[in-house]
């Protein structure tokens, strides 16, 4: 039984990470004033930094942690979660980030609303921003009440809540003293420094296995009781008509729902043009399929040389692959490394979340819905600030009810939910001339409200030993992952509610607009 | 400059319509923004400078998001549906699987890379071009 080695040694590690990211943050936003300042960061990142951020704010907790654990424990079906996040950058590549960079200024509302009536448009994206950022932020602090169980040696409900309430407060003090700036400086740190970790466990692993992948994985079955078997498809989703549905289902959320995330579309912004919008995302796909290839050694590594039970036994579970492989070939010091990187992960996805979350409210709800977009800057940025706060008290408490959940299992609710609220709606206002408000209203709240339905009716909430209630049954829709029912169902909302509904002439000025700024990048600073 | 330069064919029309905003100023300087600075933009989406960009465009990221998302299903839908076919080892232990699905590392490189491309050589200088003729900056 491999023991996490010395709480007191990863708690330092991770101490003097959060004061080294604090004294940046506090040094690159002394002069965070204005609106663009605190939710875009002045639009100064460079594409390669925000490149390096963007993937920064995917690989949370559950892509390192998880996916690795995954491979270690379900070997084949672990490695196709992480195939569904590299394609996924593609969509934000050649169909989203220049043209939202192009039409929008803080938040996706600003795109939606664009060239609709203002305020039902505004107050749909703000909600679907606010409910998308609540499932992800969730699983994030779940994610850390694992973590924390692990890698400190706490076992009781009650040390663990405390500590997921530090972790809650560290990170909104990032973003009240941070802003966009700051919390962006912590994606680049936090994504460099996990970048380095795993490619040097990846080299040290190769290595030992005489740069071999087949040789690794050749050993990994061996201490894995499926044997071979774990190497083909099918360990973890089994072979079921409906598993492999829900599989199906998974994969298309996967693959869809990242370039929806709000938190990744409001990172569009913190570059000051398209071309670089579209370096970033350029950037973000090499480090992301570096990434994923490391994860898919790391993880067969831990198979290897930890081996299947001692993870399915370790504190945490599954997500206790990556450490336990640290410590196996680094000892404390590693352990401390990848732990403290671990937690940083979580802050930083955390923070991106709130700030998202909290530049919807207030920009959208706040400035242009309540107060019709004259709203004093400063009084929004405190509203913005406000909000923070109150969002991460929410994530705190959250993040304690749902403490112990199965983490990729949330962030795949959450992908889904994005993908049906926001791609279609996004797709059509870029490229679909017609579209229009009651179209945008449709293809919102029907992508949302199907998904949510769905997620309730679903025997991830009842019906089913894993089930979050598991003792009564109102199941009726047999899938865990609704997307393969809601993303093309938001796609017809759309689509019908667009084509029930008059035309808008008096909004042709502003379509023109948003058609030439967004393809041309003409007049976006106007 | 280039302004007055129209491209035969669509002279004709958007030449008088331009007219129609010409109240003081002299044809030349009339042009694609107004008296407040504001860009004309509906009528900067009717140029053909304009017309090429987006045809361009749309010719390129719709054909390769079915590229990516066809190749992507593939993967998918064998891994669910032809586990058979999947299990079969290729190197060593490592079956056909786990390479398709490290084709798809592999074809969204190759995409990446190749819209990186086409957007400069073939979309921003026409952008530039654009910007130029109508005398918009970005």
């Amino acid at each position: 039984m491999p023991t996490t080695g010395n709480p007191v040694l990863n708690l330092s590690v991770f101490a003097v990470f959060v004061l080294i990211t604090l004294y940046i943050v506090y040094r690159a936003s002394s002069r965070n004033v204005t609106a663009s300042d605190y939710y875009a960061a002045g639009s100064s990142f460079t594409g390669a930094q925000n490149g390096v951020a963007l993937s920064g704010d995917f690989l949370s907790a559950a892509s390192f942690l998880g996916i690795s654990g995954g491979i270690a424990a379900h070997g084949y079906d672990g490695f196709l979660y992480s195939v569904g996040w590299v394609v996924a950058w593609l969509v934000g590549l050649l169909l989203i980030a220049e043209g939202l960079r192009n039409t929008g200024r803080f938040t996706v509302g600003d795109v939606l609303a664009f060239r609709m009536r203002q305020r039902p448009v505004r107050a749909a994206a703000a909600n679907a921003t606010l409910v998308i950022s609540f499932f992800y932020m969730i699983a994030q602090m779940a994610g850390a009440g694992g973590l924390i169980a692990l890698l400190l040696n706490v076992h009781s409900k009650w040390g663990q809540a405390l500590l997921i309430a530090v972790v809650g407060m560290v990170m909104v003090l990032y973003v009240l003293v941070g802003g966009m700036k700051g919390t962006t400086w912590v994606q680049i740190i936090k994504a460099v420094l996990l970048l380095l970790c795993v490619t040097l466990m990846t080299v040290f692993l190769l290595g030992k296995f005489g740069f071999s992948l087949s040789a690794i994985m050749q050993e990994a079955t061996e201490h894995n009781k499926l044997g071979e078997a774990v190497l083909d498809p099918g360990a973890k989703y089994g072979i079921s008509t409906m598993s492999k549905l829900d599989f199906v289902s998974l994969a298309l959320s996967l693959v869809l729902g990242i370039a929806s995330l709000p938190h990744v579309l409001m990172r569009f912004y913190t570059v000051p043009n398209a071309s670089e919008a579209r370096r970033s995302v350029v950037w973000a796909t090499w480090t992301m399929v570096i990434f994923y290839l490391c994860t898919l050694v790391i993880g067969f590594g831990a198979m290897a040389l930890v081996g299947t039970d001692a993870i399915a036994a370790a504190p945490g579970g599954e997500n206790s692959a990556a450490p336990l492989l640290a410590f196996r070939i680094g000892g404390a010091v590693l352990l401390g490394v990848v732990s403290a990187v671990a937690f940083a992960t979580i802050l930083a996805v955390v923070a991106g979340l709130t700030l998202a979350a909290s530049a919807s409210f207030a920009h959208d709800v706040y400035a242009n819905v309540i107060k019709r977009g004259n709203a004093e800057p400063r009084k929004e940025i405190r509203v913005a600030r406000l909000t923070a706060v109150v969002v991460g008290v929410l994530s705190i408490i959250g993040g304690i009810a749902a403490n112990g959940q199965n983490v990729a299992f949330l962030v795949s609710l959450a992908l889904a939910l994005a993908a049906s609220a926001n791609l279609s709606t996004i797709l059509y206002t870029i490229f679909w001339r017609r579209f229009n408000t009651t179209g945008t209203l449709w293809s919102i709240y029907g992508g949302l409200g199907s998904c949510l339905t769905l997620i309730i009716f679903s025997p991830v909430m009842s019906g089913s030993k894993t089930s979050i209630f598991p003792d009564i049954d109102f199941a009726w829709f047999p899938l865990g992952n609704p997307g393969l029912v809601s993303i093309p169902f938001s796609f017809l909302c759309g689509f019908l509610g667009t084509m029930f509904s008059r035309r808008e002439p008096e909004h042709a000025a502003k379509a023109a607009e948003m058609e030439v700024r967004a393809i041309a990048g003409l007049g976006t600073k106007a | 400059m280039t302004k007055a330069m129209w491209p035969p064919g669509e002279t004709q029309h958007e030449h008088q319509e331009l007219r129609g905003f010409a109240s003081f100023d002299d044809p030349e300087s009339l042009s694609y923004v107004d008296s407040n600075g504001k860009p004309n933009f509906v009528l900067i989406q009717q140029t053909d400078e304009f017309r090429t960009l987006r045809r361009r465009l749309t010719t390129f990221v719709f054909p390769m998001t079915v590229l990516f998302l066809s190749s992507y299903l593939t993967f998918v839908l064998l891994s669910a549906y032809a586990r058979d076919l999947v299990s079969t080892k290729v190197i060593g232990v490592i079956n056909l699987g786990i390479l398709l699905g490290l084709g798809q590392f592999v074809v969204s490189i190759l995409i990446t890379l190749g819209y990186s491309r086409y957007a400069k050589r073939r979309l921003d200088p026409q952008r530039t071009l654009i910007a130029e003729k109508t005398g918009v900056e970005e």
